[in-house]
């Protein structure tokens, strides 16, 4: 009996975790613009993997004892996920990425005219005066 | 929490290293332990010029409790965000949102933003160093007054509480 | 039950790649790509890990979090260069 319900619960989360991990790469693959394209890979890939790396830790525990090396994995996951969203989002602003045209508000950094410089790369030192 | 001492200058990333280890090495022999504890104690003492002051908790219980929650919104904002993708019309509104910042210092500004971008249709994506402000996408946004706010009331509250109240 | 959900598993994973390979190739800007590629590293842990479940050899695990790790390295690193290095100004 027990047995059955452990076996349900690793079958469950293998499925759901390769269901959401195909659910963010179909988003990634069909949305409109970068912007909506990143939603789908930081959230629901990340959560797709961590529940596939549940399943298998009880899978892997359910024989000989506690195996929570696995935990380790998702938190990894969890934790780096939003770092490189980020950072990808910073990257995608500075090369000017287009938004779907539905997107409202406009940010500064995305308006072409004037270039845009952060604080550590503003120009400096022999500039010719206007 | 724990104070910092000479030997000790990240309490916190010490007791990281050492629970990492044994986890690493899959056993509490004793061996592994004075191992662990002797590079929990090495290696922060050598990264020290590398970091930045640290913050400090001062609600650790809080902040546990801010952990959970956050765990919960993950699950429901990926529910959210495949019905979105699923959704056969693709109707989304998605926007640009300037978020006012009234944290203060870098490790609860990180949290903020990484805990953005894990929850329901959000992604932080441009911290402004001079304004204060985050810009955030939102991948489904009515009225983004009420974005704000909420962010405002549920994820920086807390974190205002935990670390710099 | 358990083999069932590895094939389902590991067709949807198996699938997944596909697109974002699919993306990779495709992908209209860098970030794009590169967005891509971080999926996709992303679900080779999970596949490594669901092979490990298939042979019954958690030692696995361990070239997942190596994966794991470089894969988010390498991120930032291409990043940092999408940020600074000088690519269409």
């Amino acid at each position: 009996m027990l047995d059955t319900i452990i076996e349900g619960a690793v079958a469950f989360m293998l499925i759901a975790g390769g269901a959401f991990a195909f659910i963010g790469s179909l988003g990634l693959t069909h949305l409109k613009d970068f912007y909506m394209r990143l939603h789908g890979p930081s959230k629901t890939t990340t959560l797709g993997v961590g529940f596939t790396l549940i399943g298998s830790l009880i899978y892997f525990s359910r024989e000989d004892g506690p195996v929570i090396q696995e935990l380790l994995i998702t938190i990894f996951a969890f934790i780096t996920a939003p770092v490189s969203a980020h950072m990808l989002a910073k990257s995608a602003l500075h090369h000017k990425l287009k938004p779907d045209p539905r997107t409202r508000g406009n940010p500064v950094e995305l308006e072409s005219d004037k270039p845009r410089h952060t604080i550590e790369e503003a120009p400096q030192g022999n500039s010719p005066l206007p | 929490m724990i104070p910092p001492t000479r030997w000790l200058p990240m309490p916190v990333l010490s007791l990281l290293l050492l629970v990492v280890w044994l986890l690493l090495q899959e056993s509490v022999a004793l061996g592994q332990w004075l191992l662990g504890g002797v590079l929990a104690i090495l290696i922060p003492v050598v990264c020290r010029p590398f970091w930045e002051r640290q913050p400090t908790i001062k609600r650790p219980l809080k902040l546990l409790g801010y952990f959970f929650r956050v765990l919960g919104d993950i699950v429901t904002a990926n529910i959210q965000v495949s019905k979105l993708i699923l959704d056969p019309r693709g109707r989304m509104r998605p926007a640009f949102v300037e978020y006012p910042l009234t944290l203060k210092e870098n490790f609860p500004i990180t949290i903020l933003a990484s805990t953005i971008t894990m929850t329901p249709g959000t992604v932080s994506a441009h911290l402004r160093l001079d304004g204060r402000t985050l810009l955030i996408h939102a991948l489904d946004v009515a009225d983004t007054k009420a974005l704000i706010d909420e962010i405002h009331q549920r994820y920086e509250r807390p974190l205002l509480e935990i670390f710099e109240s | 039950m358990i083999d069932m959900a590895l094939w389902i598993a590991l067709a949807l994973f198996c699938a997944a790649i596909v697109l974002n390979f699919y993306r990779a190739v495709v992908g209209p800007s860098l970030p794009d790509r590169v967005l891509a590629v971080d999926t996709m590293y992303m679900n080779s842990i999970a596949l490594i890990v669901l092979f490990g479940i298939w042979v019954n050899n958690k030692d696995y695990f361990e070239a997942a979090l190596l994966i794991a790790m470089l894969g988010f390295v390498s991120t930032i690193a291409i990043c940092k260069y999408l940020l600074r290095g000088d690519i269409i100004e």
